[in-house]
């Protein structure tokens, strides 16, 4: 009976060890380097690291912080406010000088920002803002012009004229009111009306859903505009599904996916949100804060309409 | 004599099966970061243990019946939402809270119904209640955030009493009287009996549909109890709260050496079942553990301990 514990036991302490070796090979890239060990350290917790814009801002932000000397801890929350918070509190646990945060939601990351605030952590918010707590600044596109340059385009491939879908973000997130408003500025006045706006989160499963009924309720559609890549990605291929044709479908993020859907005429615009930008103006701006310089509140980041025309020049 | 004793030192080495392997896994990371052991970064693993533990402890009475609840993360954001739209209308802090929790409580004992009245199966009874309380959420709160609950509400997700987080001492509270329920009461025997053999529980007259009732109203008050904290951490509550959270919940559960089929287990093991994962989560991302590798390395370690419970029995 005794040996037989022993033997669990030792079970119990070989699994830890390899798991433990795991934890080591996993973590190696991030530590620093022998006699660079006076590199200050930056956090970014970034709201998901399961969706390739996010990734492209999180890698725009390393790259920049290997350029300036930085170390950057990069925690991701995994789309959970609440694990955004424990996030925070586990950043702060290691010595950053600074924290960039990129919101779950705009309104639930407010505690995690006074976190930071009590510990006289600067904070900078990318791409979400927050309803709370001090901030420095603020860095993210223009999505309401965003919104309005999609609007404005289905206008003039339209011939101010036509029937148009929206397919919403996820609701009350602030990219996704600030894109309708701009898009609902765009098509007003016009003779384009908007049959049907419904939300699909963000999301290319819930895009393709979502399409599918209104493909469903509505016989006559013109355009669809999408507030991301991923729901217009979805959009089309509901479409394809149902076999409608001559529906013209704009999306917004400009990721991989859509470009080549451009290139390949399934669809005919996007919105170029510039994560990579996003990401490095953040440690830029970081960078500029911790050597006491001025900041402003806001740093817009550029938007840019790609098409069939200019897609070749994005990659 | 000599041979009880024996056997009396491998029995506890096999309880302790899961604090030595918390122990040890606080050890490892000790090693690995110097900032793992300082006092606000426990503080820290407690309170981001707490929340998940509180509704696995419910979980581990549904669990003990034989049951499962897959509702718990919906039923946690539904509560949260009732309790901050009552607080955004003028309620009394109070009044909003015990509203969010019978709330929650009668969605549980709905759970119960709907498997011992309607015998549906408790993974489709909960797991209906899990898509319909996400249902309710969004459209009670129109897919809106509801925020800035106030300073009284915020005391207890944020509170410290005696520089001890609120919603920590508040697990202890539902570690002590679950402990109580389920080790000194008949009840708590009955629950065991019930999960164990329930045509023999039944046969010795034990009300099992009763038992049954009672222990999806715990698990449902336990989840509106965690609504409660996550909403006041954050001053705000989310209508995608939640979400996923079912997961957390069993898988420290059973880590905490809960039988799946019932009968088996004690509170006492999914709190260590919940350490594990909060002090694995908290660990990995002090060592600045990529993400994608923190999911895989969780699910190694969930399969690594429920493979080494099997093998005991």
């Amino acid at each position: 009976m005794e040996r037989k514990s022993v033997k669990r036991l030792l079970t119990v302490l070989v699994t830890l060890v390899l798991v433990t070796s795991l934890v080591m090979g996993c973590s190696s890239g991030s530590q620093t380097q022998q006699g660079q060990e006076e590199h200050k350290k930056i956090g970014l917790v970034i709201s998901t690291l399961n969706n390739p814009f996010f990734v492209t801002l999180r890698d725009g932000a390393q790259q920049k912080a290997n350029e300036l000397g930085y170390e950057l801890i990069v925690l991701d929350s995994q789309n959970d406010s609440s694990k955004e918070y424990s996030n925070v509190q586990d950043i702060l646990q290691q010595g950053i000088s600074l924290l960039l945060i990129n919101p779950v939601d705009s309104d639930a990351v407010a505690n995690a920002v006074k976190l930071a605030n009590d510990a006289k952590i600067p904070v900078i918010t990318l791409d979400r803002g927050a309803n709370g707590g001090e901030v420095v600044t603020h860095i993210a596109s223009d999505n309401v012009a965003g919104g309005k340059m999609a609007g404005e385009y289905i206008v003039q491939q339209l011939n101010g004229k036509g029937k148009v879908v929206q397919l919403e973000g996820i609701p009350g997130a602030s990219s996704a009111r600030d894109r309708g408003k701009g898009f609902l500025e765009a098509i007003e006045g016009t003779e384009i009306e908007l049959v049907a706006s419904q939300p699909a989160d963000f999301d290319r499963t819930k895009g393709m859903t979502v399409m599918q009924n209104i493909l469903q309720a509505q016989p006559e559609i013109d355009a669809i505009f999408a507030q991301n890549d991923e729901m217009a990605l979805g959009a089309i291929q509901a479409i394809e599904s149902a076999g409608r044709q001559g529906i013209m479908v704009v999306g917004f993020d400009a990721i991989d996916d859509a470009l080549q859907a451009i290139k390949d005429g399934k669809m005919a615009a996007t919105v170029a949100q510039q994560p990579d930008r996003i990401g490095s103006l953040g440690v830029e701006y970081a960078d500029k804060v911790l050597k006491g310089e001025d900041v402003p509140t806001y740093v817009p980041v550029d938007l840019k309409l790609i098409t069939k025309d200019n897609v070749d020049t994005m990659d | 004599m000599e041979q009880t004793k024996k056997r009396d030192w491998s029995a506890f080495l096999r309880g302790m099966q899961s604090v030595i392997g918390l122990l040890g896994l606080c050890v490892v990371l000790s090693l690995l970061s110097p900032r793992f052991l300082r006092w606000g970064n426990i503080l820290n693993v407690l309170t981001q243990t707490s929340l998940n533990a509180v509704m696995a402890i419910g979980m581990t009475f549904v669990i003990l019946t034989g049951g499962i609840d897959l509702s718990v993360g919906s039923v946690l954001a539904f509560s949260g939402m009732i309790t901050a739209g009552m607080i955004r209308s003028g309620f009394n802090v109070w009044i909003a809270v015990i509203a969010g929790l019978a709330v929650g409580t009668a969605l549980g004992f709905v759970n119960g119904l709907s498997v011992t009245k309607g015998k549906v199966p408790p993974f489709i009874a909960t797991l209906a209640m899990m898509t319909m309380a996400r249902g309710a959420t969004l459209v009670y709160s129109n897919g809106q955030p509801k925020s800035n609950l106030g300073k009284a509400f915020g005391f207890l997700g944020q509170g410290r009493i005696l520089s001890i987080p609120v919603p920590v001492i508040i697990l202890l509270l539902v570690f002590i009287i679950s402990y109580y329920i389920l080790g000194q009461t008949s009840t708590g025997r009955y629950i065991y009996a019930t999960g164990s053999n329930e045509k023999a529980a039944k046969l010795s007259g034990i009300k099992t549909d009763n038992i049954k009732l009672l222990v999806y109203a715990i698990s449902g008050f336990t989840a509106a109890l965690t609504g409660m904290v996550v909403t006041s951490m954050l001053d705000s509550a989310s209508p995608n709260a939640g979400t996923g959270a079912e997961l957390d919940a069993i898988a420290a559960v059973v880590l905490g050496g809960t039988s799946l089929s019932g009968g088996q287990g004690s509170v006492v093991g999914t709190i260590i079942g919940a350490l594990i994962i909060g002090v694995l989560n908290n660990g990995l991302n002090l060592l600045n553990v990529s993400s994608y590798y923190q999911q895989l390395i969780k699910g190694v370690v969930i399969l690594v301990a429920v493979l080494i419970d099997r093998r005991k029995r």
